[in-house]
């Protein structure tokens, strides 16, 4: 009966914990992204709600609240319902491992790192989901590139997973923290980390690998004909999705939450969001590859290159 | 397979350059200005509409109404009335309005004043509602300069007393 208790608490607690960090997260996302693009572009961005337009995201999010919520009208209705949940509760799991700080994480696995991988992919169902119950030929076609291109950067993922996995021993991702005591494993594996953060990139469906929503050429891609709050769990979705990437390369590549002064937390979230700061340079410099240039680039060099340096990792293992 | 590497290495290089350009841009000042709470500085050539130059010396505008500008403009956009000064033997202008919707922008208004008296303002802001926000009276114009630089405000001279003839042309023989 404590037992019960106990857990039933402590996943009460994780649960709100991890979804006011999920909203923040999302709303300070959003504005950094336009303030990132604005600043590129020699604009201000933002300015006008609260300071330097610090609360125009929530403005925005009000607004979504108040709009209607549209179905089409040929829907596959159940499955257009679902979706946006789909796309959301695999993101929620992925919180459940990743180690904020030495004492702030909710369940330390032994598969922790899987845990995220197995989940994550989930996102591509999801897209499949809203793009064919949508009824919508831009619907359909983004959700079709979508699932093509997952092959193409999904597998260098792993790989480039791997090569650190098999250094570290472990699939638990404070083991991981542990190893890079001294050493940040960024330093051994340079390339893995170069290829994690571009097929992390990938993963997120942010440009320049945004194929799937592509603005200019299918409306919206596969949530074109989705409005009001479901369309704003796409979004929270999809910047949820940035912070787990960020939070993975971090804790593979970067030491975690390890760093001098500051507290662990602090260290965290610093390199997540350096991380993160990254991937809207990107989307801001790279302009959206044509589809056959994907599949190229993950077939021809992403996956080449992960199996390279794999091999290479593990001869060094062998060999010292 | 020497191809295959050489392209990938000049690929990323070309990938860090153009990420190069964008982080220079980012560190750039800002060029936008936030429009209804800052307001551009034109430069010294723009040509907006005409406005009286301030004469360090009086305070005041240096025209002496001798409608060279009214005769001159090709579209009648100036009408010009002075008087006659008391105790002077010299005319000074008492209204000098503009309708600013016919102007071209041609400039020959400032070139042919003997005076020196007008000057393009640099007034980018000229939309209306209505062809009456169009008409610009120059001299309330030169008042407000007067008031925000501290000076003493143009008040209309006082006219000759015997012949106060008012000389009105409305600029050319109108609309015909």
């Amino acid at each position: 009966m404590q037992f019960l208790l106990a857990e039933g608490a402590r996943i009460g607690i994780s649960l709100i914990g991890v979804i006011g960090l999920v909203s923040i997260n999302a709303l300070f996302l959003i504005w950094m992204e336009r303030k990132v693009s604005a600043h590129i572009q020699l604009r201000p961005g933002p300015m006008e709600v609260g300071f330097h337009g610090a609360l125009q995201t929530i403005a925005d999010a009000l607004k979504l609240i108040g709009k209607e919520l549209i179905t089409p009208e040929d829907a596959d209705k159940l499955i257009y319902l679902l979706a946006p949940i789909v796309m959301f509760l695999p993101v929620l799991v992925s919180f459940i491992v990743i180690p904020f700080s030495p004492t702030l994480l909710i369940r330390d696995l032994n598969v922790g790192i899987l845990l995220i991988f197995a989940f994550s992919t989930m996102a591509v169902l999801a897209i499949l989901m809203a793009g064919w119950s949508s009824n919508n030929k831009y619907s359909l076609l983004g959700a079709i590139r979508s699932v093509a291109q997952t092959i193409a950067y999904e597998i260098p993922l792993l790989i480039t997973a791997m090569s650190v996995i098999i250094m570290v021993g472990s699939l638990k991702l404070t083991d991981i923290v542990a190893y890079q005591a001294t050493v940040w494993n960024v330093l051994f594996q340079p390339l893995a980390f170069i290829l994690f953060i571009i097929c992390g990139t990938a993963e997120t469906n942010r440009a320049p690998f945004d194929i799937p929503e592509a603005e200019s050429e299918l409306v919206a891609g596969f949530h074109t004909e989705y409005s009001g709050m479901r369309f704003a769990i796409f979004f929270l979705a999809e910047y949820t999705n940035m912070f787990i990437v960020s939070a993975v390369a971090t804790v593979l590549f970067l030491g975690g939450w390890r760093g001098p002064i500051l507290p662990p937390l602090v260290w965290f979230l610093l390199k997540v969001y350096a991380i993160i700061f990254l991937m809207m340079w990107f989307r801001w410099t790279f302009p959206r590859l044509r589809f056959d240039q994907l599949i190229t680039l993950g077939w021809k060099i992403l996956i080449p290159l992960s199996l390279a340096n794999l091999i290479l990792t593990a001869l060094a293992i062998k060999i010292f | 397979m020497t191809a295959f590497i050489k392209d990938t290495l000049i690929g990323f290089w070309s990938l860090l350059a153009g990420l190069g350009v964008t982080i220079r841009y980012f560190v750039k000042p800002i060029v936008t200005v936030q429009y209804p709470r800052e307001k551009l500085t034109m430069s010294p050539r723009y040509r907006g509409h005409t406005e009286f130059i301030i004469d360090p010396e009086t305070g005041s505008h240096l025209c002496n109404a001798c409608e060279n500008c009214a005769r001159t403009c090709p579209s009648n956009v100036i009408s010009v009335t002075g008087v006659k000064v008391a105790g002077t033997k010299k005319k000074r202008a008492v209204t000098y309005v503009l309708d600013y919707s016919l102007c071209s922008l041609c400039g020959l208004c400032v070139e042919v004043c003997p005076t020196k008296a007008l000057k393009f303002s640099d007034e980018y802001r000229l939309a209306g509602f209505s062809r009456q926000d169009m008409i610009i009276d120059v001299i309330a114009r030169l008042q407000a300069q007067q008031r925000a630089l501290g000076l003493p405000e143009e008040v209309p001279p006082v006219p000759e007393a015997e012949e106060a003839k008012t000389e009105e042309t409305k600029g050319g023989e109108g609309e015909s």
